[in-house]
């Protein structure tokens, strides 16, 4: 069993981040972006090829991390490879011990920088999802047996934040029923949109089916906030965020206490099983994050069976 | 998109592409999308909005349009097949393309599933 799955089962509250994106320097540079915060994740996401633009290939650095010791989400999009290349990752990640596998769309190639490019799009992220579903019973999508099945624990994402926003809970439903276990939700800026989620989300028993994790995005300057509204697909950060930051006379501090409260916020609604962290620079925001939140490391989480602290 | 192969598949693209703009995969699902053609999504996704959905309800990749699931969500629930929105659709077929769906509705071609596909429907 996956650690992360591992630790969703026994209810413990989870954290999870993501990899910066590798482009060289060898393992040494996978070990030096996950260093700073290795004591306290759960689990960290090898990205493919985000936003559209590319790095080293989310199966190679999922098993690089798996080296490491470091336990592995891999992500996979299903921008750039069609159902055969999709199946071949799959049963190459699982043959590395890659167990969890996070399923998205991507974001399109428009949104990167080789925006010529061919999009592919043989699949959706649902169809990806039951297609590991398929592959995890010990079959290719074709029927074709593979012995013994591969081990795989299934995530994807799902973005609160986008319209069609009262249609998001059911989307994510569809998600479940494809075969996902865990959810992490997309960075968000406005907590409204989040609370309202996890509400349904709740109510129709959608937090039980499987583990909803929000993301909390850490960023070093009110710039990037502007760049991610007006460039992140899907992201909205509303303008009263940013100019706080921006008039702050510490706005790096101010940028920081963003993701802190967001987090907070998160962390205090019910339903929700754990935190997914992004930082986009390699330094300690988010070990930072995690003792400003009092979340203990993961072994003190394992130790104590820590779950997140209930407003009474 | 494919051109249309054939005489049924001439008169079905006749009709459809006007209204629906229709790109002619052979597997259509449009009464379960509130009538709203899924394949005009640049993602070509048909189980539902990605997350890049403008605030205004419009497409991250074409601006310009409405995202086809944030129509078909609105729509859907004025037609007969409201219940079928959320079906999970199985992967497209991509020799069906260009073929005239109507026959393949018919003959049941359209439902032809690859073996290791077993989801709930």
């Amino acid at each position: 069993m996956s650690r992360l799955e591992d630790a969703l089962a026994a209810g413990r509250f989870v954290v999870t981040a993501e990899l910066l994106t590798v482009n060289a320097g060898g393992l040494d540079a996978v070990r030096d972006r996950f260093e700073p915060y290795e004591d306290y994740v759960d689990a960290t996401n090898a990205t493919d090829n985000t936003a559209a633009h590319a790095h080293a290939s989310a199966l190679a650095v999922a098993i690089a991390l798996k080296q490491l010791g470091m336990e592995p989400v891999m992500q996979l999009t299903c921008r750039d490879r069609n159902r055969l290349a999709l199946e071949a990752e799959i049963a190459g990640a699982a043959l590395h011990g890659v167990e969890n596998i996070c399923c998205l769309t991507g974001d399109d190639v428009t949104a990167g920088d080789e925006p010529e490019a061919r999009r592919v799009f043989d699949l959706d992220s649902i169809q990806l999802l039951a297609l590991c579903s398929s592959l995890a019973r010990g079959t290719y999508l074709s029927g074709r047996t593979i012995d013994p099945a591969p081990r795989l624990f299934l995530g994807a994402v799902e973005n609160p934040a986008a319209p069609p926003y009262d249609y998001r809970v059911e989307r994510a439903w569809k998600k479940v029923r494809a075969g996902a276990r865990f959810l992490q939700l997309q960075v968000g800026f406005e907590p409204q949109r989040l609370a309202a989620f996890m509400t349904e989300a709740v109510e129709t028993g959608l937090a039980t089916a499987c583990a909803l994790i929000p993301s909390i995005c850490l960023v070093r300057a009110p710039s990037a906030f502007r760049y991610m509204d007006e460039n992140v697909p899907g992201i909205t950060v509303p303008s009263e965020t940013i100019e706080r930051c921006e008039s702050a006379p510490d706005p790096e501090q101010a940028c920081f206490d963003v993701a802190c409260e967001l987090a907070e916020h998160a962390r205090s609604l019910p339903g929700v099983s754990g935190l997914h962290l992004i930082s986009f620079r390699r330094e300690a925001g988010i070990a930072r994050l995690c003792q400003r939140l009092s979340i203990p490391t993961r072994s003190e989480r394992e130790m104590s069976g820590y779950r997140r602290p209930v407003a009474v | 998109m494919a051109g249309p192969h054939g005489p049924l598949a001439l008169l079905e693209y006749a009709v459809k592409k006007p209204v629906f703009n229709c790109q002619m995969c052979g597997q259509c699902v449009l009464h379960s999308t509130g009538m709203t053609c899924p394949m005009n999504c640049p993602k070509l996704l048909r189980n539902g909005p990605c997350g890049g959905v403008r605030p205004d309800g419009h497409c991250e990749v074409k601006p310009e349009m409405r995202c086809v699931w944030v129509k078909a969500v609105e729509r859907a629930p004025k037609t007969p097949w409201a219940h079928e929105l959320n079906d999970l659709r199985p992967p497209v077929d991509n020799r069906l393309w260009g073929t005239a769906s109507w026959r393949n509705f018919l003959t049941k071609r359209d439902k032809q599933v690859p073996k290791g596909w077993r989801v709930e429907a």
